[in-house]
């Protein structure tokens, strides 16, 4: 079908785009940014906060750029005096039901309303403020809300409700004192809430932000008695970057390593080569009940943290389908307390692993269940998201760009193209497919064949069929929570009908795009930028020597000196855990 | 609009499961149901009560937060329970101008309550409306559902004898 | 039903020849109707009267609930106002039994005639219409009693004094029945000329005469109050479905469309867009299923019109409804009403139910291939859903918060589908208009604004009522000729229309016409239908601030201009208010309307400042009064107003 085009003036300018365009984004593509509070790329319009407001010639109402879609002819005025005077002074309203605390926000520096306020050159407090006090919400230990920031724009609560399907946050009450939070007087905690911080993502303000444990990791950094050690996630190489001038999905793999060596890590890992190590035990389950039919089918991936709580309290009849692999963070923390900590020597009572994730639901994993303390210690003692280790760098005054690249310490840090993809969509499909495919035939997949590029891409659900020399393999790949229900009623329905299963496999990540678009990533991120962020990580894969995680040598070893072999006993023991239904809501 | 009160304990979520399959199945299939069934509810106990309100949830697969949304956003739907004789002041424009203030100040220091509250032993609660439309009779106010025009503030000590004779209160 | 069924009820007079309707709308319940209802039905039982008594709805003279409307063979129908359950068996006596009226509750005609065609006299009806001076009624009672006696028609002519004389100040009045015509500003020696001139010789007293009749025009309230709206039979009988079976066997869609534009009705919610306009934009988009709404959340605080003709005429509605789906090819529709309304959702429920058992609704309505089902849906306490992408959303049972358009209702409404929403007032104005006829309502009215429109006169009115006037009317004659001026004769300051989106139009206003355009000329708007008014002991800054208060309660919440904007500004008027005000509040509050006016998603934060913005144009001298006199200012008004509440109540 034939895209029709719409011609329209915009402050006199011919504009041409495809119909159906807003006369925001119309105007974006003619180099003129309209401001808003509530609209973002992702979502769909809200029209709450009022400051698109463009004038249409003939039309005397002042209509919203973000909802109104240009037609044909339309002859629009988006900046004069009289538009710029309202937008002020709605900024004012806002500003005047908003607290004034910007030095000590979370957003401080990095606040929408914050750089709206400074560019409308907004001087003085003109209208007397008003802010309900409504105290914080700290009750779940990932991300935090302010409720007295909050400005209505509603996109949290869209991102819950409609990308997400969890409905922990909702519009209640009315007038001046609507408010998010979720249903009935009950804490964030005891809501379905699956921590996945995509709320904290799309606030334009401090409202909504990640529960900061930088003072505690200073702490521990600062404690003479303690080995700190770090890991860092795939997606967090190729977003950190942002945060200091980099464009966006830039790899700086080699200058994260020297800056939290610099900040004081005494040991520095990679969450990649966990990433390869979770490949090797969860290919190998795959192969497991794929090939000898022990265990249930679709094997259903698990290292999303927020997926394993959404699946708990909505989708628990698929438990028995998840891979009982630990997650990446998880394996990682477990084999720094117990391998690592073994060879180098270590008490590893005073091993302090921190790890550096794009997720605020890492902070609830560490805690998850029991099995998360497998060494004996809490295997990962603290989850920063990449927002926090931008601020401790920025904290210690090293000047990040300028840092001479470093490497990953050996044993737990060396890392196959296969591991590097888990921070993307489609990932971890990946990755383990080219390790099953191993296991079920024995041999590699064909070079030209490594890049499985049906799971590519931003498509909410993917599906493919892979042949694995001359037998199918049907996979499915969703991500944004909002699109995993209609892959499981699928497997449901077939179920039911006492049919075939339509998927072997599936992997699901809660945030749109995967861990690149994660909830703990900096600011401001859009489909352009999951794109770009995906093409470093594709990027980094395709420049490793090892793409298969079966092949890194540091695999191997870990499982020739310490694991013996993919779901043997000490696998097991250290490697693996378990789901069981919960409760939607608590109360 | 009743306002009897639960005659079982609500946090049991069997009872609450058979007291709402009947409102559900009354309105099942039916375009725009939510709203009716609440009012259904609410007239029925004076207010939504909270397990009842995860009961229809799941009974019509949308979740709590959108019963919440809907019941937090209409003023007509209550969380709480009602006290079991209900004032209703009406504050529409014609009785406001004609000492609808005075009426509930009235009311306010003989019940010893503000607007919006009950009192201690729950028997009365006080409340302002929106306009019930009897502008022609302002100011007028309701009690349980039945409407008094023209009231005037020494009629108070009456309508109120009376609406306790009524529900046998004190 | 077949349309022979349908006529045949056209031919039948089922009216007993004598009965007596009780007003049960809810405003005559609550003045205690039913009790009136009960003790006629005692008396009539105990005393065994041949009469009919029923309810019906209300006629709209709210100052006189609950009413009685009597009709005996050989007499006039006669209506009494304010009956209590004391006075009500004496109707049955003294009027049923004997053909007397009733001392202080009989109602003169508000159709006066200029003759008397040689017809016998048998009664006078008299009033002081004056409210200063004290109540002359007995006196001129008397004296028309002595007088009559002296010209010896001392047993044939009864002097009665009545409740109301639909004349205002005009002196002593004087009405002979059962003619109507009406004599005003009697004094003494006139009874004598009126007993002469009239009575004796059959002339008219010209000097004195009143040859106005009422100025209303009864089209949307045209069965209100004289139908019992509990009984499909009542309506049918009274002209209802006419309309329908008009546009079903004469008219295409299209015609019925063209219809309305020829009537140049326009939607009497309050915006007064086009009703032909936009059918035609809801029924052009091809869809499979369509859906027509009628709005019945009556949200004005003040207002209570669509209340009253739901209770009193709802087949009237639904049957406007229906040829709204006709025209616009819809096979479903709701009512939409408020849950506040009680009685108006029973009765529309129960006009429903009966519809469909006469199988006027459901398939092959009237024997033609119109299909068309209606349900009720209730409103839950909140104003702004009488917004209609508001409405759409409760319906479909989600928070009442408007969107924002396009797209359009008529393309994309309730579940997505085309759907035209109408407010009660229209549709009653629809079925009307098919049933006689597009020239016979644009007759009425001016040319932007053909036809009538009812109004809730309330406040420091006289006589709280529901008036139906042809557009044009002038804003003055309806409160003063109609309504009966201000309650206590005090000075009239202002009338409010338009409820929280109209405005203040001040005294010096007050004689133009009513129409779209000049209300919104002055700063307010038609609205659906409020008139309050207000004397001078009224402090326009308290106006403004309750329906700013409204405003701020009903706002959804969703769109930051009118959150935030409406709560700040009634911030800054309860500071003036309380006497802390500064010169550059009022600054600010126009700075604060502006941006709300321009930047709010939907009409209800767009004309929420139009409260305040009238007040200020007109009335900003008591802003600065309230400024310049401080604290010890705003203490003596807020007295004054505590005393006047007192007194009111």
């Amino acid at each position: 079908m034939i895209q029709r085009m719409i011609n329209a003036t915009i402050n006199g300018m011919p504009v041409k785009v495809p119909d159906g365009t807003s006369i925001l984004d119309a105007a974006r593509s003619a180099q003129l940014k309209i401001p808003t509070l509530c609209k973002h790329p992702d979502l769909l319009p809200t029209a709450a906060c009022g400051l698109c407001i463009v004038k249409i010639a003939g039309q005397g109402k002042f209509p919203r750029a973000c909802a109104t879609p240009l037609e044909e002819g339309m002859d629009i005025v988006t900046h004069d005096g009289e538009l710029t005077e309202i937008r002020r002074s709605v900024i004012e309203l806002i500003i005047s039901n908003h607290p004034n605390a910007c030095i000590t926000c979370g957003r401080n520096q990095n606040c929408e309303l914050q750089t709206l306020a400074a560019e409308f050159g907004i001087r003085s407090d003109s209208i007397k403020r008003y802010v309900r006090d409504i105290p914080m919400d700290r009750s779940n230990g990932s991300i935090v809300i302010d409720f007295t920031k909050c400005i209505k724009c509603g996109r949290c609560v869209q991102v819950c409700q409609d990308v997400q399907n969890v409905s922990a946050l909702s519009f209640l009450e009315r007038g001046i004192n609507t408010r998010m939070a979720p249903a009935g007087d009950i804490s964030l905690a005891e809501s379905p809430c699956i921590k996945c911080g995509q709320c904290a993502a799309h606030c334009p303000t401090g409202a909504i932000v990640e529960n900061d444990e930088t003072v505690a990791v200073w702490e521990a950094l600062r404690d003479p008695e303690l080995f700190c050690s770090a890991q860092i996630a795939p997606s967090v190489r190729v977003a950190l970057g942002e945060e200091f001038g980099y464009e966006a999905g830039t790899n700086l793999t080699s200058k994260i390593y020297a800056v939290l060596r610099r900040l004081g890590f005494k040991a520095v890992f990679d969450t990649n080569f966990s990433a390869d190590l979770t490949i090797m035990e969860e290919a190998s389950e795959f192969a497991q009940r794929f090939v000898h039919g022990k265990g249930a089918l679709p094997l259903i991936t698990s290292c999303c943290p927020a997926w394993t709580d959404y699946m708990e309290k909505f989708h628990h009849d698929f438990v028995d389908n998840f891979s009982t692999a630990k997650s990446p963070q998880q394996m990682l923390g477990v084999m720094a307390k117990t391998y690592f900590s073994e060879k180098m020597k270590i008490d590893p009572a005073k091993h302090f692993q921190v790890s550096i994730m794009p997720c605020t639901a890492k902070k609830y994993e560490l805690e998850r269940t029991e099995e998360m303390y497998a060494s004996g210690h809490k295997d990962v003692d603290i989850a920063l998201t990449t927002r926090e280790l931008a601020r401790m760098i920025k904290q210690s005054g090293i000047a990040f760009a300028e840092l001479p690249d470093d490497e990953a310490d050996s044993i737990l840090g060396e890392y196959s193209g296969a591991g590097t993809i888990f921070g993307v969509t489609g990932g971890v499909m990946e990755a383990a497919l080219r390790t099953a495919y191993n296991f079920v035939t024995g041999e590699n997949l064909p070079k030209e064949a490594i890049d499985v590029t049906p799971v590519r891409g931003l498509e909410g659900v993917k599906e493919a069929e892979i042949d694995v020399q001359g037998t199918k393999v049907r996979i499915a790949v969703a991500h944004g929570m909002a699109n995993v229900g209609k892959v499981l009623d699928r497997v449901r329905a077939a179920r039911e009908a006492g049919e075939e299963t339509p998927y072997h496999f599936i992997e699901v990540m809660a945030c749109p795009g995967g861990c690149i678009g994660g909830g703990g990533q900096p600011y401001g991120v859009t489909d352009e930028i999951r794109l770009k962020r995906a093409q470093g990580i594709y990027q980094d894969d395709r420049d490793c020597q090892v793409r298969f995680s079966h092949e890194n040598p540091e695999i191997k070893s870990i499982y020739k000196n310490f694991l013996g072999e993919p779901l043997s006993e000490r696998s097991h023991q250290l490697l693996h855990t378990h789901y069981k239904p919960r409760k939607v809501y608590k109360k | 609009m009743s306002t009897a009160t639960l005659n079982y304990p609500i946090e049991d979520a069997e009872a609450a499961s058979i007291e709402i399959a009947k409102h559900v199945d009354k309105w099942r299939d039916q375009e725009g149901n939510l709203i009716m069934i609440l009012h259904e509810i609410q007239d029925e106990h004076g207010y939504v009560p909270r397990q009842i309100s995860m009961e229809l949830a799941n009974e019509l697969d949308v979740s709590l937060a959108r019963i919440y949304e809907v019941i937090t956003f209409y003023q007509y739907f209550k969380l709480t329970p009602p006290g079991r004789c209900n004032i209703a002041v009406c504050n529409g424009t014609a009785c406001y101008l004609k000492g609808a203030a005075h009426i509930l100040s009235q009311l306010e220091s003989k019940l010893d309550i503000k607007e919006g509250e009950t009192t201690e032993d729950r028997a009365f609660h006080l409340e302002t409306v929106r306009c019930i439309g009897c502008c022609g009779m302002s100011p007028s106010l309701s009690i349980d559902g039945k409407t008094y025009g023209r009231v005037r503030s020494s009629d108070i000590s009456e309508l109120l004898e009376e609406a306790s004779k009524e529900k046998g209160l004190r | 039903m077949t349309l022979e069924e349908l006529d045949s009820y056209q031919r039948t007079n089922g009216k007993s020849k004598n009965w007596i309707r009780v007003g049960l709308d809810t405003g005559g319940i609550a003045a205690g109707g039913k009790e009136v209802l009960a003790s006629l039905r005692e008396e009539k039982d105990d005393a065994g009267y041949e009469v009919d008594i029923r309810s019906c709805g209300s006629c709209g003279l709210s100052f006189a609930d609950p009413t009685v409307e009597v009709q005996v063979e050989g007499m006039p129908t006669m209506l009494y106002g304010a009956v209590d359950a004391k006075t009500a068996p004496l109707i049955l006596r003294e009027h049923i039994g004997k053909g007397h009226l009733l001392d202080d509750h009989v109602m003169a005609t508000r159709k006066r005639a200029t003759s008397l065609d040689g017809e016998k006299q048998t009664a006078v009806l008299v009033m002081d219409t004056c409210v200063v001076g004290g109540d002359k009624t007995k006196f001129f009672q008397a004296s028309f009693e002595q007088e009559l006696k002296v010209h010896g028609f001392g047993d044939e002519i009864r002097v009665y004094r009545a409740f109301d004389m639909g004349l205002y100040d005009r002196g002593l009045c004087a009405q002979l029945f059962p003619s109507g015509v009406t004599f005003s500003n009697v004094l003494s020696p006139d009874i004598r000329r009126i007993i002469k001139d009239c009575l004796v010789e059959g002339k008219i007293v010209e000097d004195l005469l009143e040859s106005e009749s009422d100025p209303q025009a009864r089209v949307v309230l045209r069965n209100c109050g004289k139908i019992d709206p509990d009984s499909l039979e009542d309506s049918l009988r009274n002209g209802g479905y006419r309309g329908l079976r008009r546009a079903l066997t004469e008219m295409t869609p299209e015609q019925v469309i063209e219809e309305m534009k020829a009537s140049g009705l326009r939607g009497r919610g309050g915006a007064g867009f086009p009703t032909w306009l936009k059918w035609k934009l809801t029924r052009d988009p091809e869809s499979q299923r369509k859906y027509v709404i009628c709005n019945a959340d009556e949200g004005d605080p003040g207002a209570f019109m669509d209340r009253s003709v739901l209770e009193s005429d709802p087949h009237s509605v639904l049957e406007g409804l229906m040829i709204a789906a006709y025209a616009i090819g819809a096979s479903k529709g709701y009512f939409y009403i408020r849950a506040e309304y009680p009685l108006a959702v029973e009765r529309v429920r129960q006009a429903i139910e009966q519809a469909r058992e006469a199988g006027l609704l459901g398939r092959k309505v009237l024997g033609t291939d119109f299909c068309f089902e209606a349900a009720v849906r209730l409103g839950a306490g909140a104003f702004v859903c009488g917004e209609e992408t508001a409405l759409i959303a409760s319906i479909e049972g989600k928070r009442g918060s408007p969107s924002p358009r396009p797209p359009y209702p008529s393309v994309k409404g309730l579940w997505g589908m085309p759907t035209s929403i109408n407010n009660v007032e229209t549709l009653a104005c629809v079925s009307a208009i098919c049933n006689r006829g597009a020239e016979a309502f644009a007759r009425y009215g001016t040319e932007d604004s053909p036809g009538t429109k009812v109004f809730a006169v309330t406040g420091k009115v006289r006589h709280a009522q529901l008036v139906e006037i042809p557009m044009g009317y002038p804003i003055r004659s309806v409160i003063f000729d109609i309504c009966g001026g201000v309650l206590d004769g005090e000075d009239i300051k202002g009338v409010q229309t338009g409820g929280p989106s109209g405005g203040v139009i001040p005294e010096k206003h007050l004689d133009a016409p009513i129409s779209y355009e000049s209300l919104r000329e002055l700063g307010s708007i038609m609205g659906s239908g409020g008139m309050l008014v207000m004397d001078e002991r009224d402090s326009m800054v308290d106006v403004a601030k309750f329906y700013l208060r409204f405003c701020v309660d009903e706002s959804c919440g969703k769109c930051a201009p009118c959150r935030i904007g409406g709560y700040q500004m009634l911030q800054i008027i309860e500071k003036i208010y309380r006497g802390r005000g500064e010169e550059s509040d009022l600054s600010q509050l126009r700075h604060i309307c502006s941006a709300m006016k321009s930047a709010s998603l939907c009409g209800l934060g767009q004309t929420a400042p139009n409260p305040v913005l009238s007040t200020l144009r007109y009335f900003e001298h008591e802003y600065m009064a309230f400024i310049e006199g401080g604290h010890a200012y705003a203490r003596k008004i807020r007295q004054q107003q505590k005393e006047q509440e007192k007194v009111a109540s």
